[in-house]
Parts: C-alpha cells; sequence; structure tokens
C-alpha cells in the first residue's frame, strides 16, 4: 500500500479539488484520507455517508470544583498561558486558553484542580459516492492538538486500506508548515505539492517543502494556474529543477473547479475533457513513479 | 483599535485584503499592518520598506543539568507533552513537544532542569510607505505557531499608541493559532469567497468568532465566480456584508506579481474604500 498526500503551504492553490479529483479517478483502489481537519472540504465533493462516528478526546483541560478552592491564586501565578481568571471575584478556567500542561492540579494544596479529558473533534469513517472508503474529521472550535486528530484519521484509514488490501491511500494534507502537516506526511510515499504561479505560492511551497525534505520522501508538484503570471511559472519550474522534484503537470487556469464545486462534482466528473485528461495523465505520472 | 482580519479557508483573500486596506488607510491614518500568519507569512511580497527593527524571537525549554540531577524522574511524570524522556542515566528533552509551561523546571526540588531561551523565529519591523509593518516569521521545523503569534502582538502592544489603527493578518483554520491571533481584537473582518469550501469554512470562522464573543463582518473576494449562497447564508444569520471585491483576472495577475491592487483597478478600490471607511466608523466610534 503506497501513500500520496498533497499538500500546498498556500491555501486556496485548487489542493482538495486535485486531491478529490485523483480520489476520483483511483475508485474504490483507494482510502481517501481528509487531513484538513481545521477547515475539511473535501466530503463537499466526496459526499461521504458519514456512516460511523467516534468523539476525538486529546490532551486534558483543567477544572476548578467551586466548593473546595479557597481562591488562594497560587494556580493562576504559575499559568504559563493565563488561562486562569478572576471572575466575579472566584477563580476560573478559560478552556480556550487552557493547554492542558497540569502545573494548576500540582500546586494546588486542596486538590480542587480536576485535568479532565478534552473533547477535540470527532472523526468519521464513511463511503463515498464512488465507494471507496474515507476517513475525515472535524476538529472542535479552537482545539488544539489538530496534529493529533490528523494522526488518528491518518492510522484509521492505514488501517482499513490494509485490511482491505487496497493499493493507495490519497491524502488530503494540511495547510502551514506546523504540526498538522508534519502529522500528515509522516509516514507518507509520496509527497504532492500543489501550488500556483504567485509570489505567495512560490514562497509557501519553498517554506513547505524544507519540511518534506526533512521525511526524505518523493515530491512532485502541479502548478495550478499555470497561465496566470508566466514570470513566476519560470521560476517555480527552475526550483523544482534545483530540487529535483518531479514536475507532474502545469494546470492553465479554469473556471471548472469553481463551477465543479458549485455542483458538488469533483473537477474529472464534471468534466471539460482538456482538463480531464491533464488530471488522468497526472495520476499515471504519480502511479509511474510510486510503482502501482 | 485592532482589526482582526481572518478566514476559516485558505486562499480567500486575507493577505490581499489586509495589504491593500492597510496601505489605503495609511494614506490617511497612522496603520500598522501585522502579519500572524507566522508559518507562512506573505504580507512582506506587498509591501517594500525599510527594515527598522529585526528581533530574535525565543521560547523557553529546559535543559537537563547532569550534575545535579538524582533521576528521580519526576519530572517525566510532571509533563504532560511527553517532551521529557528519562533513558538509562539521561533525562531528554523533546523541544518541540514543549508548551514552556514551566512545570518540569519548577517543580523539581534540585533545579536540575532551568528554563534556558531557544530561537523559534524573528520578528521584523519596517517602514513601508505610509505605514508601518511588523511580521512574524516562525522557523521551519518550529511546530507550535501560539507562542510566536502572542509575542508579535506584545511587541506591537509596546511600540504603537491608541492613535493608530492596528490591522492583523491572521492564519487560516479554526484552531489554537487563530484563537490567539484574534482573541483580543477589537473587530473581525472574516474573508470568503462565494463558493461551497468558501461558504463551508465562513461557517466555521463565524462559529469560532462568535464562540469568543467578537463583534464582525464579512468580506466576499471574488465576488461574481462562484454563486450566491454566501450572501444568503450572512442575510439569514444577520451578518454585515462589508465589502464585496469584485472577481478579476486582473486582480489575479496583479496579486501573483506582488503588487497592490486598489492602486489599479478603480472597482476594487472602490470596494477597498468602502471597507476602509467601515473600519474608520468603528475608530472614531471607539475613540468617543
Amino acid at each position: 500500500m503506497k501513500e500520496i498526500v498533497v499538500i500546498s503551504g498556500k491555501g486556496g492553490t485548487g489542493k482538495t479539488s486535485i486531491t478529490a479529483a485523483l480520489a476520483s479517478l483511483a475508485k474504490e483502489s483507494c482510502v481517501v484520507v481528509d487531513c484538513d481537519v481545521d477547515a475539511a472540504d473535501m466530503h463537499l465533493l466526496l459526499q461521504p455517508d458519514f456512516d460511523h462516528k467516534e468523539d476525538f478526546y486529546s490532551g486534558v483541560l483543567a477544572h476548578i470544583d467551586p466548593d473546595t478552592c479557597r481562591n488562594c491564586g497560587r494556580c493562576a501565578k504559575v499559568c504559563r498561558f493565563d488561562a486562569i481568571v478572576l471572575q466575579n471575584g472566584r477563580y476560573v478556567v478559560d478552556e480556550l486558553s487552557c493547554e492542558g500542561c497540569g502545573y494548576c492540579e500540582k500546586v494546588c494544596r486542596l486538590n480542587a484542580i480536576s485535568m479532565n479529558e478534552r473533547l477535540a473533534g470527532a472523526w468519521f469513517a464513511s463511503q463515498t459516492k464512488y465507494g471507496s472508503d474515507m476517513v475525515h474529521a472535524k476538529l472542535g472550535i479552537g482545539a488544539e492538538n489538530s496534529g493529533k486528530l490528523v494522526a488518528k484519521v491518518k492510522k484509521e484509514g492505514k488501517a482499513i486500506a490494509l485490511a482491505k488490501n487496497k493499493s493507495l491511500m490519497i491524502v488530503d494534507g494540511s495547510p502551514g508548515i506546523g504540526c498538522p502537516v508534519v502529522s500528515s506526511l509522516s509516514g507518507a510515499n509520496f509527497a504532492l505539492l500543489v501550488t500556483e504561479p504567485t509570489l505567495s505560492g512560490l514562497h509557501d511551497l519553498k517554506r513547505v517543502y524544507e519540511v518534506v525534505k526533512k521525511f526524505r520522501i518523493k515530491a512532485g508538484c502541479i502548478i495550478n494556474k499555470a497561465d496566470l503570471n508566466p514570470e513566476v511559472c519560470a521560476q517555480i519550474e527552475a526550483f523544482l529543477r534545483e530540487e529535483s522534484i518531479l514536475h507532474v503537470k502545469s494546470i492553465p487556469y479554469n473556471k471548472a473547479f469553481t463551477q465543479a464545486m458549485v455542483e458538488a462534482k469533483t473537477i474529472t466528473e464534471y468534466s471539460n475533457e482538456p482538463l480531464k485528461k491533464l488530471l488522468e495523465e497526472s495520476f499515471e505520472t504519480i502511479k509511474n513513479t510510486l510503482g502501482v | 483599535m485592532k482589526i482582526a482580519i481572518a478566514s476559516g479557508k485558505g486562499g480567500t483573500g486575507k493577505t490581499t485584503l489586509s495589504t491593500n486596506l492597510a496601505t489605503f488607510l495609511g494614506e490617511s491614518q497612522s496603520t500598522v499592518l501585522v502579519d500572524l500568519d507566522v508559518e507562512e507569512p506573505n504580507s512582506n511580497l506587498f509591501l517594500q520598506g525599510e527594515l527598522l527593527r529585526k528581533e530574535d524571537k525565543m521560547k523557553m525549554i529546559p535543559r537537563w543539568d547532569s550534575t545535579s540531577c538524582t533521576l528521580c524522574g519526576e519530572c517525566v511524570e510532571n509533563c504532560n507533552f511527553n517532551a521529557l524522556l528519562c533513558i538509562a542515566n539521561e533525562i531528554l528533552v523533546f523541544p518541540n513537544l514543549c508548551h514552556s509551561c514551566y512545570a518540569c523546571s519548577e517543580l523539581c526540588s534540585l533545579g536540575s532542569l532551568p528554563m534556558e531561551p531557544q530561537k523559534m523565529g524573528e520578528l521584523s519591523h519596517f517602514l513601508a510607505g505610509d505605514i508601518e509593518f511588523v511580521e512574524g516569521r516562525l522557523n521551519i521545523g518550529e511546530e507550535q505557531a501560539v507562542s510566536l503569534i502572542a509575542q508579535t502582538k506584545k511587541y506591537v502592544d509596546q511600540h504603537f499608541d491608541d492613535e493608530t489603527i492596528k490591522l492583523f493578518d491572521s492564519p487560516p483554520g479554526t484552531s489554537c493559532p487563530v484563537i490567539e491571533a484574534i482573541k483580543d481584537a477589537d473587530f473581525v473582518i472574516l474573508v470568503t469567497e462565494p463558493t461551497p469550501f468558501g461558504l463551508h469554512d465562513l461557517t466555521l470562522a463565524v462559529e469560532t468568532t462568535r464562540i469568543l464573543g467578537k463583534e464582525f463582518g464579512v468580506v466576499i473576494n471574488r465576488y461574481g465566480m462562484g454563486n450566491e449562497d454566501v450572501v444568503a447564508y450572512c442575510q439569514r444569520e444577520n451578518i454585515p456584508v462589508i465589502g464585496k471585491i469584485p472577481h478579476l483576472i486582473e486582480a489575479a495577475k496583479l496579486y501573483s506579481a506582488g503588487k497592490l491592487i486598489y492602486k489599479e483597478i478603480p472597482s476594487f478600490k472602490d470596494e477597498i474604500e468602502k471597507i476602509a471607511l467601515h473600519v474608520k466608523a468603528r475608530f472614531q466610534g471607539a475613540a468617543q
């Protein structure tokens, strides 16, 4: 089983649309995993049935028992996250600021503070409209540890892929360069970088590629909206050559990306023949590289 | 007056709005733009300026002092983030997992884990034409953006007075970095695009902003590209739409080259002006 992770650094480059298109080409041969748990969108195109749901707990959250607490303030003094605040003369926990370190619990002489499991979100195992398996999630508002939820959905996806003997796992990765994207890339065989020829696209591509390099995995790149700025496009191509990143495909700007989304379809489903062909060729190139 | 520019979805135009609006406001008012998207800061690509100041930003990490340690293992138990590990005859520290809570260090009765600064990123302060610009930039390999966002905001509090409009270009999403970026804003502008992805992520951003009890308005970028569902949603939810920036391929081309769009496209400028008036009215309201 091979794992393809699609990332972009910058948002809005077409990462999710392209991932969903690859998933629709792979059909039942793949398991699809949405690791963009913070703002998951792929379900809008693949329409999974949300068949199985499990709550996701991660980390802990401090709670002050008002009956035991004598308001000494020791907890507030040691908290480095300003998460213990005075409210109407009483110390209470600001749940959005609490990082769950438990320092307050340890310094409370009256044992008035307990650390409780924190509900961080939920994950789902579904069937998409193509009959493929999909694992996806919804992170709770303001929750931290999205990296752990990413690790969880990937683990569940992998278990399904192995149990059902699938040859591919296609993962929609997280944006940025921080902990969620590190979790997304962990264990991957191929990183597909989706970028656009804008200065921000190039800048973010370079930063996220530094993260990819640490994993020593093969990488390829799709330049979306390639005709937007030929000069920056040439700079991206030069960067790909320099770093020996496989240039999978350049896709010209195409309104079909938005139109397909409005109709809740993947771009290969919505079609428009030349565009569909570009994606089919991209998928073949990636599969050949991976030997699938 | 602090105004956070945020969005659930990435790539909707936060940076476009931030840089154009800040520069436009700067023509008539003291303005600072602050890039809090420290994982992928982009505003600097649109603002050429003179560097006034650069600082290394640190996070505090415990260092194991082998001479005083008796390997009692209490520190490992006190760490809720698995950032410490006791193997054979040593304590290993994993800086990427550390949240700098100080529990291990201050609860060690032998003082064997003093906290020491480690560089996590950089803060740069520029003069860019009429405005000032402050950027936080996380080192590649660092996984936790929140502390750098907090430190960047603190720098702005220390260096700018209440007469200055402060615009914060925030990270995407709804998790902890966004909360940190918008939690002390006076007003939040949520940027979205009129597509199903834009709408879906806008609803998440609205939920987040409401939980934080913030006043907010919506700017629809690339208006005309998808459908009218975002407008209908805002009407239903009584959310003010304070600007509709037209979908123009010319604007995308200017963006791609790192140029400010309002200086070249009048219809784009009209919308920036409308949003600026909204911001100024709030600013004057707050001052009175």
